[in-house]
């Protein structure tokens, strides 16, 4: 093979790692929806697949202290993010060993664990909620970002130019990433927005805002390195409009007849795992043998996951009474521990309100009497 | 015991609460340099400082939202809504997210944040302006709501509110701020989901909360005068209802009349009924009555507004008609 002229910056292992979710991603979705059709999964089911990059490379240029969360199009990040297969699947089946003991569902994927803070249902509903954490994180002084990702058409919601008023306007360390799949359900979203370009809306809040080849799984990389730095200087929130599409309906029940067939060939062509497989091999970071290995392994894995979630048992009807209310002195459930027995040592923990010190001045007084002045207020 | 207005109580269990917690915060408009809209912030944010005292923009969802992610890594923020009728607008963070955020995560999240504000008629408001909206959050598991009376249960169940793990919706009142009444200094905390009987009595039980307690309170006075012993029970919590407080009560009386200031269909005191009827109908001497709301919106002119809301002789009225008392 020809020698490449620019040595690539990345190492084997990040780009293996990275192939390695992507077609995990890829497999896992590919098994749900055939399970979908055998009747094993039910209600909503929202496919990531041609979406893989988008995940996999801002969870590669994140901190695994790093909060994240989405959409209910959110079998991928959790995946990506270190989540047990197994137990992802067996939630999506409904069964008392998923992550959510079977109560949410595909929609609504929660892995404490790896700081996945869920699927959210409600279009842009988990906007303000990202927000709020990356507050958290701003209050405690803690340098950790958010990262949270949002469909194009829920860019269309008020909850979205609320939070980015306030998360500009208090500098707030999140990374917003649209995941611009070009069609909200069946609505092409040039139809229903006046700006198409979504990253354009966060200029209107004196916000950085980028598009990004949603494709292409290194962009994504740099583009999640580089805003999670700025985020931690303190510079405030950053939009990213990932361009990516999705190969399959909006969910399980969508035949997706609204796109032409042709339209979907020719974004197919596109497809991110065969893209990084082909940089990797071009710039000598990996063989066929190491992707023909990877890809195995993942399959097994995959039919593990099915074959757990299909052997696992419903919940208990007396999980109806739990997890509405908390009640005083109960502990939050670490899935893995109650469901594989495995000690789970990462869970988040924060200073007491005693030992808290809250030292962020978010208005400066001096700043607030100018605001004042120049509205022409004198007292 | 000190006296307090309502609004000074709220201001005390915040200011204790915050002193004693630095992960609670409050926001909402106009909370910090105006001292909030009907002063319940008075002075807090020169002792606690602008990240703990919050002026958010006019954006309910929004800032309802994020606090709700706030709170789900680990802080206890206290949201003021200027009024639960703009509180509407905040609803899905509310309900879509706080309320199911536990049910969700399979029991991995806890949100410990307490929504609150006035709800009620303020006066002379008109129908955007004079709500009673607390049967709408008390319809939804995952939620607790509170809505006390007096300023001693304000200041005792704001605490808790803010100590508990859950959302907490709370219901105060633009004309309960400056009621006065005696308010334990320091450690006053009142458990939520629990009633307390305001007034004892043998003859028939009122139950309510918030300011129809006033007029129940009116009511039982000018009915003593007759001869007619009231018990009031307030409820102060309207999820989850005390229900053994409120059956114990009709117990002892036989008889009860439920004062609501929001309207009658698919309101608390409907369920209210419905715990009596099922629970105790073999006690009942008298079918239950309700005094509510008009099932209309409220008007701007004096009268129509007054005529719109229960009052003590609306009250009087029912209890007489539960003791077959009428035109007597
Ligand atoms: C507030 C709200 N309105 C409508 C829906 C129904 N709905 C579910 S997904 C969807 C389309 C969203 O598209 P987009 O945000 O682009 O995300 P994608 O599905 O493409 O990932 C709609 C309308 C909903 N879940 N929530
Ligand atoms: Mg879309």
């Amino acid at each position: 093979m020809e020698a490449p002229a620019v040595a690539s910056p990345y190492s084997k292992d990040l780009l293996l790692t990275m192939y390695r979710k992507m077609y995990l991603i890829r497999r896992f979705e590919e098994r749900a929806g055939q399970q979908y059709t055998l009747g094993k999964i039910a209600g909503f089911c929202h496919l990531y697949i041609g979406q893989e990059a988008v995940a996999v490379g801002p969870i590669e240029a994140m901190r695994k202290d790093d909060y994240m969360l989405s959409a209910y199009r959110d079998h991928g990040q959790p995946l990506a993010r270190g989540s047990d297969a197994g137990m992802v699947m067996a939630e999506l089946f409904g069964r008392g060993t998923g992550y959510s003991k079977g109560k949410g569902g595909s929609m609504h994927i929660f892995d404490i664990e790896h700081q996945f803070y869920g699927g959210y249902g409600i279009v842009g509903g988990q906007i303000p909620l990202a927000a709020g954490m990356a507050f958290a994180s701003r209050y405690r002084n803690e340098d950790r970002v958010t990262v949270c990702y949002f469909g194009d058409a829920a860019a269309n919601q008020g909850a979205l130019h609320e939070t980015f008023n306030m998360a500009s306007k208090w500098k707030l360390p999140v990374i917003y990433i649209c995941e611009n799949n070009r069609y909200g359900m069946g609505t092409a979203i040039s139809r229903t927005s006046a700006v198409p370009e979504i990253y354009k809306r966060a200029a209107a809040y004196d916000m950085r805002g980028e598009p990004v080849d949603g494709m292409d799984v290194l962009k994504m990389y740099e583009a999640v390195k580089d805003a999670a730095a700025w985020c931690r200087a303190g510079k405030g929130p950053v939009l990213l409009e990932a361009n990516t599409y999705r190969f399959r309906g909006h969910s399980m029940a969508d035949p997706a007849t609204y796109r032409s067939k042709q339209e979907v060939e020719e974004e197919r062509k596109g497809d991110p795992i065969p893209k990084l497989r082909d940089y990797a091999l071009k710039n000598g970071l990996g063989a066929d043998a190491d992707f023909e290995r990877i890809e195995e392994e993942v399959k097994a894995q995959v039919d593990a996951a099915v074959k757990f979630a299909d052997e696992s048992p419903e919940p208990s009807l007396e999980e109806l009474w739990r997890d509405t209310i908390v009640e005083p002195g109960e502990p939050d459930v670490r899935p893995r521990e109650r469901v594989l027995g495995v000690k789970v040592e990462n869970w988040p923990s924060y200073p007491s309100g005693q030992e808290l010190k809250v030292t962020w001045d978010l208005e400066p007084r001096a700043q607030a009497e100018a605001a004042d002045k120049k509205a022409g207020l004198t007292n | 015991m000190p006296e307090l207005m309502y609004r000074e109580a709220l201001n005390q269990a915040l200011a204790e609460e915050m002193e004693r917690d630095a992960n609670v915060f409050l926001i909402g408009e106009e909370v910090g340099r105006y001292n909030g809209a009907f002063k319940v912030s008075q002075g807090l944010l020169d002792k606690f400082g602008s990240a703990r005292i919050i002026d958010a923009p006019i954006s309910e969802l929004g800032f309802g939202g994020m606090s709700v992610g706030a709170a789900m890594v680990g802080l206890r923020p206290v949201v003021e809504m200027m009024t639960w009728n703009f509180a509407i607008l905040a609803m899905d963070q509310i309900v879509n997210n706080a309320a199911k955020l536990r049910h969700m995560s399979g029991g991995q999240l806890r949100c410990p944040i307490v929504f609150r504000g006035p709800g009620g008629a303020g006066g002379r408001l008109s129908s955007q302006h004079s709500q009673s909206l607390e049967a709408n959050y008390a319809h939804f598991p995952g939620l607790k709501v509170i809505a006390p009376a007096t300023p001693a249960d304000a200041k005792g169940m704001l605490k808790s509110a803010i100590r508990d793990e859950n959302p907490v919706i709370m219901f105060e009142g633009e004309r309960l701020y400056a009621l006065k009444g005696e308010v334990p200094e320091g450690e006053h905390v009142v458990p939520l989901g629990k009633a307390d009987v305001k007034r004892e009595g043998t003859d028939v039980t009122v139950i309510t909360w918030s300011r129809m307690y006033y007029f129940c309170m009116q009511a039982a006075e000018e009915l003593a005068k007759e001869g007619i012993s009231v018990e009031v029970l307030d409820l102060r919590t309207l999820r989850p209802l005390d229900e053994e407080a409120i059956l114990a009560s009709v117990r002892k009386t036989n008889r009860a009349v439920i004062v609501e200031e929001g309207w009658a269909l698919a309101g608390i005191g409907a369920s209210v009924v419905d715990i009596i009827q099922s629970k105790a109908f073999d006690e009942l001497d008298a079918p239950v009555e309700r005094v509510t709301g008009l099932d209309v919106n409220m008007s701007y002119a004096a009268n129509l507004e007054n005529a719109t809301q229960p009052d003590a002789p609306k009250i009087i009225a029912a209890v007489k008609k539960v003791l077959y008392r009428q035109g007597a």
